[in-house]
This record gives structure tokens, sequence and C-alpha cells, in this order.
């Protein structure tokens, strides 16, 4: 006989023939005596830190469904990192909502394009996207450029692309980025920094 | 931060003045209420309204926006007056007795040397009288009429208790009570930190606001102390670390200045970056510029950087004028610009005056967006009937729209606002076809790149002999960039003091820029970052726990810039004979034959006591500068000017001069000068401000934190309310001179009108979070209000005071 954790008690619950029942012998299998798992027990944790302001509070997000291969994890929980010392595993109304952040509908997920008059967005390949920009760039560089002033110092100027660069970029990206923007001879470089 | 974040747990009192720590910075703040229960220590907040940060605080007072100067001017004269000061500290680690040109002076609301064409000033007079000895002279004794001690005292005697109430509308009563808080801890053995954020920058005055400050706690020694400091709550998780990395115009990474066209060769670039010392035996740190310079250009240019052809030097673009973003913005306005690439930044909303942003894109041949999210400024082109109402037929700018990674998607180090670089690393992927922004900005690099090689184009050289060493050139690893901007020895460095010592071998990580050499042996891509990956591996990535001291420094939790010391001038939280003014919160001390303790020293390690140097070593003076020489645009002291949109039309301090009503060294646009609201149409003060829940534009695309804070509105107090008839929950209309926004009206007991010079002022409150992208309920950019001008030294935009109307909508 064989019977699990919920039947035997309604065979119990059905009267005394329960411990009869028993007492033959029909006893139910070991159980264990849990609802269900642990939510985060099959879960890969991986340490961050919250993106929002410089308190910069450690996280711990936790991943799933990153074992198998063709399979894209994904992260089903965040909160603070008990370790860290300046945020001892609290988190913000900010910080607490960050999962939402990462999965919001309004994530970009393609390049795009908006050609000129256009209404609308229009997606196009990565490698369409780099060809058309570099060459955008290139073309108002090659035009711009300002090999030497009036006084005929070299400046070796573009001042005609600017741009803005991300105080939510890592440390690398800033490096890499003020490293091309200057290379491409960039003045006109600013972040968020200044406001 | 001077301190860091855990450090305010060290503190006897806090000021919270120019900030809302407990909305903004939540997780930072508990350490405010960890020194109030465990070391009963006091807090003070100084708002324009009761803030949650005030809600908890021993003592509150309202100040009308935009005047903070002449509160933190009064309270500087409260503590010379009343003898409330440091005065061991005050005339060893300031200048407080170096001797002034006798030309310099102040007269009704001008320094010398103003230019009233130029709005600028020749700072000439703002110098020391130097000796023959080729030094600065000092009086020791304090007494000199021309020291900075007796210029400071003749300077702030102005500001009364009667005379800052009268600008700040802060009540008299209120006023000193919190000047004998922060007096009290004048003595060696109490210390107060201040902290302070985006209500100190962002006005015309900002950074003579946060300079106020740094003057006050010059004087009462609190500066180098744990518990101490100027501390600074930044806004994103890596603001600082973008600072560091100097991805804006005037500097180079590292804090190098950019070489302008004033700079024709390396030589003179060098010459007028490194500076001598003005005092005997001081340090001067400055004096490594080369150093730093040179191994920057090895980073940058490698093999290419020579000796033969100055390290590269001519590679660097020369800058011919300002490119701050007010700068950049106006001529996209006026039409000079043709491409724009913005990074995580939305600028639409994020820059003053919506309207002129607007027409500025407009102007654009191609504008590039790389984000994690959809922006409005990625959509100015689109119509979104009175939020944004234009016609996408007549822009003609191209716009490319790149999907990036967010911080759970990438790899690598951010830099909080204590300074300390932690490491993080990738979980998921980014959705969909989303890339880092390290590898949008090499791939597009390489592909410029190759574009150079096979057709040519104008000055090629920088594009094509830039180092690009990376395994993968359009994916370098994160690792790989981090072990680059740390640097390494490219020849063997060996000791100075005995050539047959080698320090480093070739090829090696450095500890430190104490290593970095001017002769091209080193590599470095960021001096101040120099041995977050030593030889030892990634410093930035540790998570060692243990605190010796027992003060929070953590030395082993990540890499704390620069070299790993948790509090910057901490040889000055020691004596001149270099005992610790309070031992029992020690930093570092002189034990008999060096300098040593819980911190890293932030002296020469063997520099003795009686050496006398001074603990500031970033100046030439060795000390700390409460007199500025040369640096600040509107003047050496801090003065009091009015917001450009003043809600009393005059300038109490100066009233007789009509020029010197807002800071007069301040640079305005033609247009925007002419679009400056007046108090008799725009009778309002108003200033915007941040919720908990949300962070800038971000968070109104993720949906837990659209259902917390749904729909923009409008914070007016109950006084303004009942005169204008408006109640609750209704629809108002705010207007300025430069456009109107709609929001429900949220009337709070929160904000008081403030007696100022004689007039009422209220004040309107208007939150930031909304717009017209997003899963929050659309709204106005708050922008479309906010004026288009900004600091007078480092052009950050006046959001917090200006001028506007309301009415029921």
């Amino acid at each position: 006989m064989d019977m699990n954790r919920r039947q035997f008690f309604k065979v119990c619950g059905a009267g005394l023939t329960g411990s009869s029942l028993a007492m033959m012998g029909f006893s139910p299998q070991t159980v264990l005596a849990q609802v269900r798992n642990f939510k985060l027990a099959r879960t890969t944790e991986t340490r961050s830190t919250c993106p929002y302001c410089s308190v910069s509070c450690g996280v711990i997000m936790y991943t799933l469904g990153d074992s198998a291969k063709n399979n894209k994890a994904s992260i089903i929980h965040i909160e603070g990192d008990p370790d860290h010392p300046v945020n001892r595993g609290t988190l913000c109304p900010k910080g607490a909502g960050l999962l939402d952040m990462i999965q919001s509908p309004n994530r970009v997920k393609y390049p795009e394009v908006r050609e000129p008059g256009s209404k609308e967005w229009k997606r196009i390949s990565w490698d369409q996207a780099y060809t058309r920009i570099a060459k955008r760039m290139k073309e108002d560089r090659d035009k711009n450029f300002v090999a030497k002033n009036a006084a005929g110092v070299t400046v070796n100027r573009w001042n005609t692309t600017g741009f803005l660069a991300s105080s939510a970029a890592s440390n690398e990206s800033g490096y890499l980025s003020v490293k091309v923007a200057r290379g491409l001879g960039m003045v006109a470089l600013d972040t968020q920094a200044r406001i | 931060m001077t301190n860091h974040w855990v450090d305010i747990k060290n503190t006897d009192l806090v000021l919270i003045m120019g900030g809302n720590a407990a909305e903004a910075h939540p997780c930072g703040f508990k350490w405010v209420t960890e020194a109030m229960q465990h070391r009963k220590a006091k807090l003070i907040v100084v708002d324009p309204r009761f803030t949650r940060s005030a809600s908890i605080a021993d003592f509150y007072a309202p100040v009308r926006v935009g005047t903070d100067v002449a509160f933190l001017a009064g309270v500087i004269n409260y503590l010379l007056s009343n003898n409330k000061i440091h005065i061991e500290y005050v005339k060893n680690y300031t200048n407080a007795s170096f001797l002034v040109n006798e030309k310099f002076g102040f007269d009704n609301g001008f320094f010398s040397g103003y230019n009233d064409e130029k709005r600028s000033y020749d700072r000439s007079t703002w110098t020391y009288q130097m000796g023959k000895d080729g030094f600065a002279m000092v009086d020791e004794t304090l007494q000199n009429p021309h020291c900075v001690f007796q210029l400071m005292k003749k300077h702030y005697s102005r500001y009364t208790p009667e005379q800052v109430s009268k600008v700040c509308g802060t009540p008299k009563e209120s006023f000193v009570k919190i000047c004998e808080m922060i007096g009290g801890t004048s003595t060696p053995d109490r210390v107060m930190t201040i902290m302070y954020a985006l209500g100190w920058t962002q006005h015309s005055v900002g950074s003579q606001n946060i300079r106020g400050m740094a003057m006050i706690q010059l004087l009462l020694g609190n500066m180098g102390r744990a518990g101490g400091g100027v501390n600074a709550l930044r806004g994103h998780a890596n603001v600082q670390g973008i600072t560091d990395m100097c991805l804006y115009s005037e500097v180079l990474p590292g804090y190098l200045g950019s070489p302008t066209d004033a700079d024709p060769t390396r030589e003179v670039y060098l010459q007028k970056r490194t500076p001598k010392p003005l005092r005997p035996n001081q340090m001067a740190y400055p004096q490594n510029f080369p150093k730093w310079h040179t191994s920057l250009m090895k980073a940058w240019w490698g093999n290419a950087a020579t000796k033969e052809n100055d390290f590269a030097y001519d590679y660097l673009p020369k800058k011919d004028g300002a490119y701050d973003v007010l700068d950049i913005f106006e001529r996209m306005y006026q039409g000079k610009m043709n491409g724009f690439i913005c990074q995580g930044f939305n600028p639409l909303a994020a820059i003053p005056n919506k309207k002129k942003m607007g027409v500025a894109f407009s102007k654009l041949k191609y504008l590039v967006i790389i984000d994690p999210l959809h922006t409005e400024t990625g959509e100015f082109w689109k119509n979104f009937g009175d939020f944004n109402d234009v016609d996408s037929s007549k822009i003609q700018t191209e716009v490319f729209r790149l999907p990036a990674s967010c911080f759970a998607e990438e790899t690598g180090s951010f830099t909080n606002s204590g300074r300390v670089m932690q490491w993080h690393v990738r979980a998921v992927e980014p959705p969909g076809e989303g890339k880092t922004d390290a590898e949008i900005m090499a791939s597009l690099f390489v592909r410029i790149r190759d574009l150079y090689k096979e057709d040519g184009g104008a000055g090629p050289e920088p594009i094509l002999k830039m180092n690009w060493p990376y395994s993968n050139p359009t994916n370098p690893a994160p690792e790989e960039v981090a072990r680059e901007f740390s640097g390494r020895a490219l020849a063997d460095i060996v000791d100075p003091k005995d050539k047959t010592k080698v320090l480093v071998k070739a090829g090696e990580q450095l500890a430190g820029f104490g290593l970095l050499q001017d002769d091209g042996s080193t590599t470095c891509g960021n001096w101040l970052y120099c041995g977050s990956w030593s030889q030892a591996g990634n410093n930035m990535a540790r998570r060692d726990l243990s605190d010796p001291s027992g003060l929070g420094y953590y030395p082993g939790w990540g890499y704390s810039w620069p070299a790993n010391r948790r509090v910057m001038y901490n040889r000055a939280g020691a004596d001149p004979s270099g005992k610790p003014w309070d031992p029992s919160r020690k930093g570092i001390a002189w034990d008999g034959s060096k300098w040593a303790g819980f911190d890293v020293p932030d002296m020469r390690p063997d520099a003795k006591p009686e050496e006398h140097v001074g603990p500031f070593i970033m100046t030439p003076e060795g000390v700390a500068r409460l007199f500025a020489v040369g640096l600040m645009a509107e003047g050496p002291f801090t003065e009091h000017y009015e917001p450009f949109e003043t809600p009393i039309g005059v300038n109490p301090m100066c009233p007789t001069n009509p020029k010197a009503v807002s800071n007069p060294a301040a640079r305005v646009f033609k247009g925007d000068m002419e679009v400056f609201g007046k108090a008799k149409e725009f009778p309002y003060a108003a200033t915007t401000y941040r919720l908990t829940e949300h962070h800038h534009f971000w968070t109104k695309n993720s949906e837990a934190n659209a259902i917390v804070q749904p729909a923009q509105f409008v914070e007016i107090g109950a006084d303004l309310a009942k005169e204008k008839g408006i109640s609750n929950g209704e629809m108002i209309k705010v207007r300025s001179n430069r456009g109107e926004i709609k929001a429900v009206a949220v009337v709070t007991k929160r904000i008081h009108a403030l007696e100022c010079d004689g007039k009422k002022v209220h004040t309107v409150g208007i939150p930031i979070h909304w717009g017209f992208v997003g899963l929050a309920k659309s709204g106005y950019l708050s922008n479309t209000l906010t004026p288009y001008v900004g600091d007078a030294n480092c052009q950050t935009p006046e959001f917090k005071a200006f001028l506007v109307n309301i009415e029921k909508a």
C-alpha cells in the first residue's frame, strides 16, 4: 500500500481503522515536514553594487537558469548584502525596486534608428548601426577637425560632435570612453558630475 | 567626501544643509542615527523645507533658497567674534597667518579687480605678499592688518545675526542657537561633520556654498579627523568615479588640467601645472605632475609616445574655450554642433530650459543615444501632446538608439561617495541585443580607426597610434582596462636612494603613484587610481571586514583612492607634535620615527614634526586656504549674491550696487539673461528636489517605483495655499518665464513663508522625477521652468533657486 502524507491523514481521519491499518503494516513512507523548497536555494548569488545613489550599497543578485546550455539566466531576487560595511544588508525604496528597473519593459533591446523627419523608430542590426554612426562621425570629423589654430599652434581638436558620458557606467567603461573621445580629438565632453 | 560613509558614526554633531540624506541617501543616513544613538551626537538640519532629515533632527531652522552663503558667512562671523575657533589648528594648518597683497580689497559687493564689461575679475591682487627668499610672507601673531585672519574678521563682521536673518529669513534665535552648537565643536575633543548634496551645488554661487563650509570646518579644526570633514553626498553610484576619470572638458584622468591653445608645447604645459613650494619644507605634491601626465600619455599612446615626440603631447586635443554642458548646448542651440553622443544621460530633462534644449537637438545632423532605458532625449523628436509639443516632420535629426547594459549585466568597479572603489560582477546578459558601454565604445572606435586606415582623413595619427592592446579589440575585458588605469612599470624602477635596488620589475603592476616616473618608464591611465590593481591583484574586489581601529576604516574592503587612504588630510588629525587631537579617534600619529596608525598617512612617512611639513600636501603652501589665492571666480572670500531670479530684487549686503545683486562673475549667455523672471510677475521662490522612491529620471521606468510615486506633484505651504485659494489635490499651473507645467498641488505644513528684507517670501517645491516616457503617469519635465545659468566656477546649473507664479489649472 502506497500512501502519501495527505492520504494517510485522510485515512486516519476516517476513524479507528487508521490505527489498525498501521498495525497491519500499512504505514506511510517517511515524509519531510516541509511545505515547499526555499525559493533561493538553487539560485546563483552574485554580489554587486546598487547603481542609484553614491552610498553604493552592496547587493546580492540571485539568478536562476544559468546551468543549462542555451538558457539565459534571469534574476529572480535582489537584496542588500549583509556583509557590506556601509549598508549592512539594508536597501532603500529605490534599491528595493531594482529588479523592476533591470526587467523594465522600457529597456532598449535592439539598435534602432529614427530617420530624419520620421515619426517612428526602425530596428536595425548592430552592424548597420556601427557602420552608419562611424561614417557620420568620420564625415563630421574630417570636415571640421582643426589641426592648427590661427596662430599656427597644433591643436588637433574636433568640436562639432559632443559627448555626454554616463555616471552609471563603471570606471572601466568610463576610462575607455574618455580614451576614445580624447583620441578622436573631442573637446565638447561632459558628464553628470557637472550637474 | 573627504571622509567616508561609516565614519559619520564617529561624529559629535551632524549638520545637514544643502541636502536631505534621510530622503535621498537613506542607507548612508543610517550612520547619522548610529552616531545619535551611540555617541549621543546631535543633528542640525537647515533647509527651506522641513524635510525627512529634519523630522528626526535635534534642531531645525528654515533658510530662504539661494542664501546659504550668507548663513555660513554668519556662522564664520560668530566663530571669529566669539573666539569659538581651534586656534592652534588655525595657526598651523591654514593660511590665516599669510600676508595678502596690500592692493586686495572689497567694496560694496565687488572684490578688487572687477571688470564690468567682461563680467569677470582680474585676480592679480588676490595674492600673497612674497618675501625675498621666494616664499610667501607670514605673521604668526595674526596681528598684521593684511594677514588673512584680520582680513577675514573684517570681511565677515558684516554678517551679524540680524543681517543673516534679514537675508535668509531664518529666525535670529534659531540662527544663534545653531552657531552655538557648531561653535561647541571648536575644542579638540569634539568634531562636527557636514553632509551636503545638490542643495548646495545647484546654485550660481554653488562653489562658494561649499567653500564657506570648508572654511568653517578649518576654523573648528575638523578637517582630517575621524567624524569630521566636508562630505558631498553624490548622486549616482559611480558619479565619483566618472569625475575621477574626468569625462569632462577641463581635465584629463586624475584631474590633470587639459591642454589649451595657450599651452603650445609640453614644456609650457607642464611648467604651468607644476607648482613650487610657497613655504619652506613643504611637499607641494603636485610637483609630481610631469610623472602623472607622462604615465597617462604612455597608457594612451604606448610606444608611439616617446621622448622624441614629447610623449605624443600634440595628440591631445587643445581646448579653445569653455565646453561645459551649458556651453555645449548653447553651441548646439546656435547651430554650431553637428553630432552628439548621449551615453546614459538624459539631457533634455537634466539641463535647464527644456524648450531651449529641444530646439538645440533639432539643429543636430545626428544624435546617438546609448542607454539601457528609453529616455526623453531619445524621443525629443516625437510629439507627446502638451508634454512635448513638436512636429516630427520638421525635425531633420537622424537619431540612433543603442541598447546598453545596466549594472547587473556588466563587470567592473564603481567608486562611492567616500572614494572607495568596489568591484562588481555580471549576473545576467543584457536583454535583447544589449551590449556594455565599453563594448559599444570600443566597437565604434575600431570601426572609425579602420576607416582612417583604409581611406585616410583629417589628423589620423592620434587615432591610428592609440594604444589598444586588448585581447578582443572590440570588447576589452574590464580586468585589462582596470590594470591599464592602475598602471605598471615598462622598465625596472630603481630606488633613487640606492640604484642597485630594484623597486619594481619591468612589466609588474605598480603598488602606488609614488612609483610613477616622468621618463616614460611607467604607464598609468589615472594616477589617483594607481595601486587599485597592484601586483597582489584586484584590490577593488577585496572583501576583508576587519576594522582594527573600531572606527569603521575597513582598510581591506575595496580600495580607497588616493593610496587606500580612508580619511583625507589625516595628518591634520594630529597636533603639530604628532599626537592625535583626540586619542579616542586616532587616525595616524608620529611614533618617534615615522607616521603610522590605522590609516594610510597623508604625509611623507618620515617627515618629522619639527620639520613643520604642512598637512595639506596638495597646496604649495602646505596649509589649507581660508583665503583662496587666485582660484575662485567671484572672490577669495565668500560673499552673498542673490539667485539670478531673486524674490526680493536687491542684495541686502550691498543694496546700493545694482550690478552685484547676483553673482557678478557668473557667465550668462545672450538671450538667457532676457528670460530671467522678475519678482513682480513671478513672486514665489521655487526649488527642485528629489523623493526617496525615485532616482532622477530612471525609476519612472521601474514598475515598483512607478506604483509608489505614480504622479507628478508640486508642494506648497498651507499659508500660500490659503492665500491662493488652492486646496490639497487640486491641479495647478506653475509658470516661470520659460514655460509652464501642470501638476497636483500637495499642500503641506513643511514649507512656511519667510520674512526676508521686509518682504514675505513663499517657496514652491518641485520634485523632478516625471516625464513623458516611463511607466509612471506622464508629466512635465521640471526643467521646463528652470533658468539657463550656472555656478561661476564650475557651471553647475541653478536648479535650486528660481522664480515662479502659480494658479489653479
